[in-house]
């Protein structure tokens, strides 16, 4: 298991690398370029060389990638061009509101759909199995930035109960979280419902019941708990999920997490912001992914058995 | 129940019937699945007939300044907008960029990431590799982002706008058609046509390919849906078709600025993305049941 893990940690650098590399690539084929939009309007040849030389941005494309490599295999994610602080610092200040909304969404998410995907289960092809698939169906087919807009319009605008915008406490983030978790609850509740499904046809569940257990503890103790296995690696990319879908929710609702900032950073042509912001993102997932699997070893014994091989 | 004696009419009967046929008998039994279908076809129509009664650049984009904020009327049914166009020929115009992006980002998608879900599949060894890893490389940038990155990149436009949206999905294709070859790699049959001579490009196309149709038909239908979601969002954060093309996310983007008073401005261009998007769920719910029946439950 520790093998597994330090090799999936050393797997992480290439792919890193490469995504930097692909970025920056991007980055530097956008026309505009940031030296150009800070310059004063009426700086000499000379002055705007030398502010480039300053950012770092002379040389062709390869030396310039080469030394921005060069600084990211020490950790160091540069300078923000356009806001002249390390790119490190900006992110962290950040990304807390996003965790936030993530974290928040994948609870409103999971309040939604775990009942509906069991309830859906055990009245299999009654009309409750229907209604709750028509309802994940709707909220995999809702454009997210949509409904929060829908929700700012009832909840801010026409009843005031709810703030549209910002975040200034507790109640800032329910319309943001409930638009971001409803995204995720359309095919959170489809997996439980489908792992439920095949849960509830195992032959130890025959077992409880003829046992004599009731059919609530069958469901809630026996069924739920095996059911479950298959959701936690949904978790993992339900999380990826909310960090990258919060980006138009960020936008819809004024939220201030890195999915603005990225956006911005692309906008401005701040490189060095825009490649370190989408590489924090990268990190952040794959270590989400690496924990589900860690975790998803640690409830299944039979997945760890594998692993001990 | 498998009876144990056919008369040589059934038996002719079965064999008439082919697979297509047999998919299309499993997808008619799903009223949702047909629904979808039917939507989906409208919705072409619709695209259609708006190419050919509207005029863009007098129906569409031509301001009328008189009539700014009509609310919702019998005679403009989704209301007009802060330039006076009717909003209801703008989304119904407005169709045909959704459902043109979402079906050619697919396309390209479908063919790049199967074509290269198939080489690694069957090659297996080190081109395998690099395309997984590759693969996991995009993967590994929340799409959005991606999409973001490549449309400053090469400039907003339709066409960007759609290729941008099919090389993001190029991963879960190639990654979907590696995983339906895997396991008729190493079948007797293959290894029965390389030794009698047949090449790689035929053995994949007519041993390996029908192998993994199923799952990849679903991806496509699905990829459609999540192809407009995207790319509304795109333009919904000014990224996707320029303006002034009555693109629904870029409709509501600007819809957005007088939420306040005219919230039927961000109602309508929405409630049309998602239905767009349900239809195609619906169906590719539907072509997935009909097309592996043992999956249903």
């Amino acid at each position: 298991m520790i093998r597994y893990i330090i090799k999936r940690f050393l797997m992480m650098i290439p792919v890193l690398l490469a995504v930097s590399f692909v970025v920056y690539f991007l980055m530097d084929l956008a026309p505009g370029d940031i030296v150009g939009m800070m310059a004063p309007p009426d700086a000499t040849e000379v002055e705007i060389e030398m502010m480039r030389k300053e950012m770092g941005l002379d040389g062709t494309l390869p030396e310039r990638y080469f030394r921005y490599m060069k600084n990211l295999l020490k950790g160091d994610l540069g300078m923000s061009l356009s806001m002249k602080r390390p790119v490190i610092d900006i992110f962290f200040e950040r990304f807390p509101a996003t965790l936030k909304l993530a974290f928040g969404s994948i609870i409103v998410a999971m309040i939604i759909s775990i009942p509906l995907g069991i309830a859906a289960a055990t009245h299999h092809r009654s009309w409750l199995d229907g209604a709750s698939m028509v309802t994940a169906m709707l909220g995999l087919s809702m454009p997210s930035f949509w409904l929060g807009l829908l929700l700012i319009i009832l909840f801010s605008l026409k009843l005031g109960w709810l703030p549209s915008g910002g975040s200034d406490g507790f109640l800032s983030i329910i319309l943001p979280a409930i638009t971001l978790g409803a995204a995720q609850a359309g095919n959170l509740t489809r997996i439980t419902r489908s792992s439920m499904l095949e849960v509830i046809r195992q032959d130890y569940l025959r077992t409880a019941r003829a046992k004599g257990v009731s059919e609530k503890k069958v469901i809630y103790k026996h069924a739920l708990k095996n059911a479950l296995i298959p959701i936690i690696t949904i978790f993992g990319s339900t999380l990826g999920n909310a960090l990258g879908g919060a980006v138009a929710i960020e936008t819809v609702f004024s939220w201030p997490g890195v999915g603005r900032l990225t956006v911005s950073a692309i906008n401005s042509r701040d490189m060095t912001l825009a490649t370190g912001c989408i590489i924090m993102f990268t990190i952040f997932f794959t270590l989400t992914m690496l924990l589900v699997d860690i975790a998803y070893a640690y409830v299944d014994p039979r997945i760890k058995a594998q692993y001990s091989k | 129940m498998v009876k144990e004696k056919y008369t040589v009419g059934e038996l002719k009967a079965f064999k008439k019937r082919s697979i297509a046929s047999e998919v299309w008998r499993n997808y008619k039994k799903s009223p949702s699945a047909m629904a979808g279908l039917i939507v989906v076809c409208l919705l072409i129509l619709v695209t259609i007939a708006a190419q050919v009664i509207y005029d863009y650049d007098t129906d569409i984009v031509q301001q009328d300044i008189m009539n700014r904020f009509k609310e919702p009327s019998l005679e403009h049914p989704f209301g007009t907008d802060h330039y006076g166009r009717d909003v209801m020929v703008r989304v119904l115009y407005g169709a045909k960029y959704s459902l043109s992006v979402g079906i050619v980002s697919v396309a390209i998608s479908c063919f790049l990431g199967s074509s290269l879900g198939l080489i690694a599949g069957y090659y297996g060894g080190l081109v395998e590799n690099i395309i997984l890893r590759t693969c996991e490389i995009f993967m590994g940038i929340p799409s959005i982002l991606l999409g973001i990155a490549i449309m400053s990149a090469f400039g907003q436009s339709l066409l960007v706008l759609m290729f941008a949206i099919g090389l993001v999905y190029v991963p879960m294709f190639a990654r979907t058609a590696r995983a339906a070859v895997l396991p008729v790699r190493d079948q007797e049959y293959i290894e029965a046509a390389k030794v009698s001579g047949v090449s790689d490009l035929r053995i994949i196309f007519t041993h390996v390919l029908p192998n993994a149709m199923s799952p990849i038909i679903v991806q496509v239908t699905m990829g459609v849906a999540n192809g407009i979601l995207t790319a509304s969002s795109l333009s919904f954060l000014g990224l996707g078709v320029p303006v002034p093309a009555p693109e629904w996310g870029a409709m509501l983007s600007s819809g957005r600025e007088y939420i306040r008073d005219y919230s039927y401005l961000t109602f309508f261009p929405g409630l049309a993305i998602m239905i767009t998007v349900l239809a195609f769920n619906l169906m590719g719910d539907g072509l997935r049941d009909a097309l592996d029946p043992k999956l249903k439950q």
